[in-house]
C-alpha cells in the first residue's frame, strides 16, 4: 500500500463512519472543532482504523496527542512504515 | 396542596402504520391491520409465532449522527415521535432548555438488538476490541429518555419508568403527577420499544403469543374474540407533551385533552396471570383520583391484547364497574401489542377519537368470547360526543395502570 492509498483509506473510512463529506477530510481539519468528533467518537475512530489496517493501536500513547486529521495520517503512516522495516 | 391542572398540548406517534399521529388515526379508522408475517422468525427453533407489527418507512437519518450514534431503533422511534409532539405543541428551544421541561420515557428493556449484536461478536471471540463506545448508551434502561434529552437539549427531570407493557401509561401518569405537583411545567411522556425475536419469545414461551395465524397475519390478534390465540408483538413509540394548563394558556398552545386522573397498582397475585380483582381495584382507584363516577366515562380504551386470560380478566373487571353501558374497544387488533409504546400510542389515538367524536371498534371481533360478554363491545365505529375516557394499560410482572382523560373545556 502506498502512502497515498493509506491516506485515502483513512479518509474514506472515517468519512463513512462519521458521515462526513470527503471535502472536509483535509490534513488541517481539527477532529473536534472542524469535524465535530468528541471523546466517544475518538474511541470508535481507533476501532475503524484498526479494522481498516488490521493493526492494534488502542494502547499507543501517541493517539492521545492526535488533534488533526493530518496527525492521524502521520501516525498511521509511521505505523505502516515501521511494520515494513526489516528487523535489524 | 393545590394541584395544577395538566393538559396535553402535543402528540407524536411512530407506529406499525408508520410516522405520525394523523396516519395512526386514519389507519385505525380505516380498520387496517399492521400485522404481517416475519419470515426470519421461522428459523428460530421453538418459536411458534411468525407474525409481528413492525414500523415501516422510517428514515433514521432525519436525526443528526451526533445524536443518532447512541440510538437503537427504540430511541430513534422515541426521538421522531418527540419531535412531532414538540412541533405540534409549538415548544421553543428556550422552553425545552429552561429546566422546567422534563421527560418520562421508558421501554421494557434496553435495546435487545444492540445486546444481540454485542454477544454475537463477543461470545465467539471473548474480545472487546470491536465494541463501540456508543454500545452502552443503547442498552441502558434509560436509553430512550437519555437520547431524547440529548437530541432536544432538555434540562429538566429525566424519568425512565420500566414497567413492561404498562410503561406507556405509567410514564404519562408520572409526568402528569410531576406537573400537577408543580415540579415541572412540561413533560414529554411515553414509551418506546423495538422488535426482536426475544420479545415474541417472551410471550411464546408462556403460551401467550398468537401462533395459529402465521399464514393469515392480518387476522390476528383478536381481542375478546372467541378465536383469539394470543399477543402479536409490535414496536414503535408514542410521546405526549404534557403541560400545566396555566403554561398552555399563557403561550396559546393547542390543548388536545386534559388528564384528570392516574392510578397504578401492583398485582401480587401472580407474575403473569391477569387478575380481575386487581384490574377492578385499579379502575376504581383512577375513578376516585379523577373524582368521576363510572357512568361519566364515555369510552374505555381497553388494554386487551388478545390473550385468553387477559381479555377475560379485563372484561370481567369492566363489567363489574361499568356493566354494559360504556363503549369499549381494543386497538391491539390493528396495531398488535407495541409493548412499552402501547399505552402511549393508544392514548394518542384515543385523544383523537375524543376530539373527532368517533370511536374506533375492536378489529377481528367476529364472535365475542362468552367469557368476555356483558360489556359493551364496540364492533362498529360509533360517532358520538365523547367527553371523558378511560385508558387501561397492564403488564406482566403484576403492574396495572389507568388514566382518565377529559375533553378540555375552558372555564
Amino acid at each position: 500500500m502506498t502512502d497515498e492509498e493509506a491516506i485515502d483509506l483513512i479518509n474514506t473510512s472515517l468519512a463513512e463512519e462519521f458521515e462526513l463529506e470527503m471535502t472536509r477530510m483535509t490534513p488541517q481539519a481539527h477532529l473536534r472543532d472542524d469535524l465535530g468528533l468528541d471523546s466517544l467518537d475518538r474511541v470508535d475512530m481507533v476501532i475503524v482504523l484498526q479494522n481498516a489496517f488490521k493493526f492494534k493501536i488502542r494502547e499507543e500513547e501517541e493517539i492521545r496527542a492526535i488533534t488533526t486529521l493530518g496527525d492521524i495520517h502521520a501516525f498511521v503512516l509511521a505505523k505502516l512504515h515501521a511494520a515494513q522495516r526489516p528487523i535489524a | 396542596m393545590d394541584l395544577r391542572r395538566v393538559v396535553v398540548t402535543g402528540v407524536g406517534s411512530v407506529s406499525p402504520f408508520g410516522m405520525g399521529a394523523e396516519l395512526l388515526f386514519e389507519s385505525l379508522r380505516a380498520q387496517k391491520s399492521s400485522v404481517r408475517g416475519v419470515p426470519e422468525l421461522a428459523h428460530i427453533t421453538g418459536l411458534r409465532t411468525g407474525v409481528a407489527a413492525l414500523v415501516p418507512g422510517i428514515d433514521p437519518k432525519e436525526i443528526p449522527r451526533k445524536y443518532r450514534r447512541s440510538m437503537s431503533n427504540m430511541s430513534i422511534y422515541a426521538t421522531l415521535a418527540a419531535q412531532e409532539a414538540i412541533s405540534q405543541g409549538r415548544v421553543t428551544e428556550k422552553e425545552l432548555q429552561s429546566g422546567n421541561t422534563g421527560v418520562a420515557i421508558g421501554s421494557t428493556v434496553g435495546s435487545p438488538i444492540a445486546t444481540h449484536r454485542f454477544y454475537e461478536e463477543f461470545l465467539p471471540t471473548k474480545s472487546l476490541e470491536t465494541t463501540r463506545a456508543t454500545f452502552f448508551f443503547q442498552i441502558m434502561n434509560h436509553s430512550c429518555a437519555a437520547n431524547v434529552v440529548q437530541a432536544f437539549g432538555i434540562k429538566g427531570r429525566m424519568l425512565a419508568p420500566s414497567a413492561a407493557c404498562s410503561t406507556g401509561c405509567q410514564a404519562i401518569g408520572y409526568g402528569y403527577e410531576m406537573i400537577a405537583c408543580g415540579k415541572q411545567t412540561m413533560m414529554l411522556c411515553g414509551g418506546a420499544d423495538e422488535f426482536h425475536p426475544l420479545t415474541a419469545a417472551t410471550f411464546d414461551i408462556i403460551n401467550a403469543s398468537s401462533v395459529k395465524y402465521n399464514e393469515r397475519p392480518a387476522e390476528t390478534p383478536r381481542p375478546f374474540d372467541q378465536d383469539r390465540d394470543g399477543v402479536v408483538c409490535g414496536e414503535g413509540a408514542g410521546i405526549l407533551l404534557l403541560e400545566s394548563l396555566d403554561s398552555a394558556k399563557s403561550r396559546n398552545a393547542p390543548i388536545l385533552a386534559e388528564i384528570i386522573g392516574f392510578a397504578t397498582l401492583s398485582d401480587p397475585t401472580n407474575l403473569a396471570d391477569p387478575n380481575a380483582d386487581s384490574i377492578e381495584a385499579c379502575v376504581r382507584k383512577v375513578l376516585a383520583e379523577a373524582s368521576v363516577q363510572s357512568k361519566e366515562i364515555d369510552y374505555i380504551s381497553a388494554h386487551a391484547t388478545g390473550t385468553i386470560l387477559g381479555d377475560i380478566a379485563e372484561s370481567e373487571a369492566i363489567r363489574r364497574v361499568f356493566g354494559d353501558r360504556t363503549p369499549t374497544s381494543s386497538l391491539k387488533g390493528h396495531l398488535g401489542h407495541t409493548m412499552a409504546a402501547s399505552g402511549a400510542i393508544e392514548t394518542i389515538a384515543t385523544i383523537t377519537m375524543m376530539r373527532r367524536g368517533t370511536l374506533i371498534p375492536t378489529l377481528h371481533l367476529d364472535k365475542i368470547d362468552p367469557l368476555c360478554q356483558n360489556i359493551w363491545h364496540l364492533r362498529e365505529a360509533l360517532d358520538k360526543p365523547v367527553r371523558t375516557i378511560l385508558k387501561n394499560n397492564f403488564a406482566l410482572g403484576g403492574i396495572n395502570s389507568c388514566i382518565i382523560l377529559r375533553r378540555y373545556e375552558d372555564d
